[in-house]
C-alpha cells in the first residue's frame, strides 16, 4: 500500500516538540514498514529551506539544547527512499527557488499534484 | 453465510475542548458505531487526552445551571459511549493513544477500553482497514 502525506500545517508546535510532528510520524511510518512519499505544500515548503536554525531558545537558567532540525529530518527521510516534493508555486509564492532547497527535494507544480494522487492508494491531508 | 464488517481507520490529532473537528470525528465515528463497523482510532497528540480519565463536569454560573443540569460534554464520556455503542452493534472500536503523546503530556489515566500504542499500530490500522481517514490539528 502506497501513501502519500500533503503536509500543509506548517512550525506547529515544533520548538515544544523538537520537530515537525507529521514528518517525524513518517519517519516512524517508514520504519513500520510504510511506502511513503511527501508533499510539502502552503506554508510548510519552507521545511525544505537550507540553512534554518531554531537554535538558542532559553527561558530563564533553562535552554533548549536539541531544537527542532526539520530540514535535516526531511533530508533523512529522503534517504529512507520517500520522495519529498515541494509545491513549486508555493515556493515562489513565497519569494523562494528551488536553489534555496536542501539537494534531494524535488519540486512539483502545483497543477501536477492532481496527476500524482491517483499513484496512491491513500492519501492524507495534514 | 458470514459477513465481514468493515473496518475504518483514523487518525484524529486535535486536543479536546479546541476544535469543531473532533466534534465532527465523534459524528463520523458514532455512524460507523451504528453500522457495526470497526473502527480503529489512533490518536495522536493533543488527541490522546480525549479519553482521560480525569475529565470533569462543572457547574455554569452563567448558564444559571448546575453540574448535574449542564451536563457537560466530556470526550471521555464520549469515547466511552461510541465504544458502548460499537460493541451493541456487533462491531467495535479499537482506540490507541499515542504512547509518547501520553508521556509528555502527562495523560496516562485513560479510560477503559483505550490501550497505549505506536505509529506501528497506525499502520497496522491503516493495512487492516477499507481505508483511513486523518483529522489533523491546522494551526
Amino acid at each position: 500500500m502506497r501513501v502519500l502525506s500533503i503536509i500543509e500545517s506548517a512550525y506547529r508546535a515544533t520548538v515544544e516538540e523538537q520537530d515537525d510532528t507529521v514528518v517525524w510520524l513518517m519517519h516512524a511510518l517508514k520504519g513500520a514498514g510504510a511506502a511513503i512519499d511527501v508533499v510539502l505544500r502552503g506554508d510548510a515548503v519552507n521545511y525544505a529551506v537550507r540553512g534554518q536554525d531554531a537554535g538558542g531558545l532559553a527561558f530563564g537558567g533553562w535552554r533548549q539544547t536539541e531544537p527542532p532540525r526539520i530540514e535535516q529530518q526531511l533530508g533523512s527521510l529522503a534517504a529512507k527512499g520517500v520522495t519529498v516534493y515541494a509545491l513549486a508555486d508555493d515556493l515562489v509564492e513565497r519569494g523562494l527557488a528551488a536553489s534555496d532547497l536542501r539537494p534531494g527535494i524535488e519540486t512539483l507544480p502545483r497543477a501536477a499534484l492532481a496527476a500524482l494522487l491517483p499513484r496512491y492508494d491513500r492519501v492524507w491531508h495534514w | 453465510m458470514t459477513t465481514t464488517r468493515p473496518a475504518l481507520a483514523f487518525a484524529l490529532m486535535d486536543a479536546p475542548f479546541e476544535s469543531a473537528r473532533t466534534t465532527t470525528a465523534m459524528r463520523l465515528l458514532d455512524a460507523a458505531a451504528r453500522r457495526g463497523c470497526d473502527a480503529k482510532v489512533f490518536a495522536y497528540e493533543g488527541a490522546v487526552l480525549l479519553p482521560f480519565a480525569r475529565q470533569q463536569a462543572h457547574p455554569n454560573a452563567v448558564h444559571g445551571r448546575s453540574a448535574e443540569e449542564e451536563n457537560h460534554p466530556l470526550p471521555k464520556d464520549i469515547v466511552a459511549a461510541l465504544i458502548a455503542e460499537a460493541a451493541q452493534h456487533g462491531g467495535s472500536l479499537d482506540w490507541v493513544n499515542c504512547g509518547l503523546c501520553v508521556d509528555e503530556r502527562g495523560a496516562g489515566e485513560a479510560i477503559a477500553g483505550v490501550r497505549r500504542g505506536t505509529p506501528g499500530d497506525f499502520w497496522q490500522m491503516v493495512k487492516d482497514a477499507r481505508n483511513t481517514l486523518v483529522i489533523p490539528t491546522h494551526g
